[in-house]
């Protein structure tokens, strides 16, 4: 049963909803519970952060946004629809919403940087080659990648391959765009470049961001949003200043050991 | 958080009937998904649009890359039944069986099995360990994400490839094991090229190679299934552990399952239809 009743007003939903998730594994030790009945909303057009140690279900509430896993209780809603629900074509064609920027980039190996951005184009909308070639080409011309396209992603740095990656993900106007640890095993030097990438992509094609990540404080910078994830309970604050007011110890020890640490690191 | 029995919570005298439990549960899952795998695999095949040029690469890789070994397996097997034939026929003085026994071992047994063996293990091991790196490394993921199947765009080639190739290499190996046969049987050992012929020609019947051209056909669905699905699934089998050695050994276990496979197939197959 949808949890949407009444007429729905698309532009104030929420894109994303988890209502009393939870999701848990089955390991040596028994029953491992990531999310705990967790609640919140990623309102539509604006960035969240989620953030947490590891272990805690990051990449877990992104897979469950996608539909790659299914939780054991509540629902998981993307434009009001139960992605667990879904199956086959209508999974298909909820998933043509998202781009996603995956841990390690996700390239496929056996096919050129150009082949890699193409595939999306090539698989889910009928162009020509032409057409293909000319878009493909603006986006890698956008992420200063041109030059590459005949490059094989074993060829690449860690931050061209994100920057691939990223192109690959916008190839159709994603409406919203998950990422995974964008910065992950970059210099400090490509993470900003990334993020500032990032920052000016949004406001020029304004989709809905969700961005796991451990780079505190730089990500916060772009949050609306932050949803910290401890233990499978679930924080959200609206910016990262709310956060050093929270009573909850560890939201207190994860501020002094991120924000203000990083904050007092600095001078 | 502990929510479920722990094996510690069970009482001692019954935890091999726990484990029994859910040794069983696990392969029912593991069936299961490889049922799934295989419809889904085949309903791929159907999907618009067909992926004729990966076809043609995957047909130059498992057929095209497996035409050297099976040349040398034919003829080292084809020749060791010529030798071996004729000891054993030379005793009843009844020589002029040998092309009779070389060709009908070759074309109902050997030929397909061999094939199929060789296959796996030179195509079969590298499909699973290439769809087990693009699990790993989340391309599998990534085309799902992008609303991609991944059934018609990585596993159906490959079954039809498998397919194509299977049989024709059964053929190939056939040919060149009867070959084989002759030369060790007529050229080395004195056999008369006619009667060897001949008794080939009296003894081989239609329903003969239609039983090795059916068998080629299965163990072809059965290596590719094996080694796509084992591969497919790595992060989900049992006892693999993780990262590149869950790859290594799920490869292994492919080779293994699909080998053991195809031999128990071999002789239901040659139950039924013979």
């Amino acid at each position: 049963m949808s949890m949407i009743e009444g007429p729905r007003d698309v532009e104030t939903e929420p894109v994303v909803r988890f209502v009393d998730v939870t999701k848990s594994f089955l390991g040596r030790e028994g029953r491992h519970v990531v999310l705990n009945r967790v609640n919140f909303s990623v309102p539509r057009g604006k960035t969240t952060v989620i953030a947490g140690g590891s272990g805690q279900g990051k990449s877990v509430t992104l897979k469950l946004i996608l539909g790659l896993m299914t939780q054991d209780s509540g629902q998981v809603l993307v434009d009001g629809q139960e992605v667990a629900r879904l199956r086959g074509e209508g999974l298909r064609r909820l998933r043509t919403k998202f781009g996603v920027l995956f841990q390690g980039a996700a390239l496929f190996d056996s096919l050129t940087v150009f082949e890699n951005v193409a595939l999306p184009l090539r698989e889910r909308v009928r162009l020509k080659d032409d057409e293909i070639r000319k878009r493909v080409m603006s986006t890698l011309q956008d992420l200063e990648l041109a030059g590459h396209e005949n490059k094989y992603p074993a060829q690449l740095s860690g931050g061209m391959k994100k920057r691939v990656g990223l192109a690959r993900a916008l190839q159709l106007d994603p409406q919203i765009v998950l990422f995974d640890e964008p910065t992950t095993g970059l210099d400090p030097l490509m993470t900003s470049e990334i993020y500032h990438m990032f920052a000016r992509n949004q406001s020029h094609i304004g989709y809905t961001a969700v961005i796991v990540s451990h780079d505190i404080p730089k990500v916060f910078s772009l949050a609306d949003q932050i949803v910290i994830l401890n233990k499978g309970e679930i924080d959200v604050f609206s910016s990262p200043d709310e956060i050093q007011y929270s009573t909850k110890p560890y939201i207190q020890e994860f501020y002094e050991m991120t924000i203000n640490h990083d904050n007092e690191s600095t001078f | 958080m502990r929510s479920n029995l722990y094996y510690s919570d069970i009482p001692r005298f019954l935890r091999p009937l726990a484990f029994i439990g859910n040794q069983g549960i696990y392969i029912v899952n593991d069936l299961g998904r490889m049922g799934l795998f295989l419809f889904y695999s085949i309903i791929g095949v159907f999907r618009h649009p067909f992926r004729f040029r990966e076809v043609v690469k995957q047909l130059h890789f498992i057929g095209g890359g497996s035409v050297a070994v099976i040349f040398f397996t034919a003829l080292s097997s084809g020749m060791v039944l010529g030798l071996q034939g004729y000891y054993s026929l030379h005793k009843f003085g009844a020589e002029g069986m040998l092309g009779s026994a070389v060709s009908l071992t070759l074309i109902m047994e050997l030929g397909p099995m061999l094939t199929a063996i060789m296959v796996t293990a030179r195509a079969g091991s590298a499909m699973c360990a290439e769809i087990g790196i693009m699990r790993i490394s989340e391309q599998i993921d990534a085309l799902e994400c992008m609303a991609v199947d991944p059934f018609r765009y990585l596993i159906s080639p490959k079954f039809v490839a498998t397919i194509i190739s299977v049989p024709l290499l059964t053929a190939l190996f056939d040919i060149v094991g009867i070959l084989g046969g002759y030369l060790a049987g007529v050229k080395l050992m004195g056999v008369n090229a006619g009667s060897f012929y001949n008794g080939m020609e009296q003894s081989v019947t239609n329903h003969d190679i239609n039983l090795g051209i059916i068998k080629s056909f299965v163990f072809a669905l059965l290596l590719v299934w094996i080694s796509t699905g084992r591969g497919y699934f790595v992060q989900q089998i049992r006892g693999a552990g993780f990262g590149a050695e869950s790859v290594s050994r799920v490869t292994t276990q492919a080779v293994v399952y699909s080998s053991i496979s195809v031999l128990i197939f071999d002789y239901l197959l040659t139950a039924i239809i013979l």
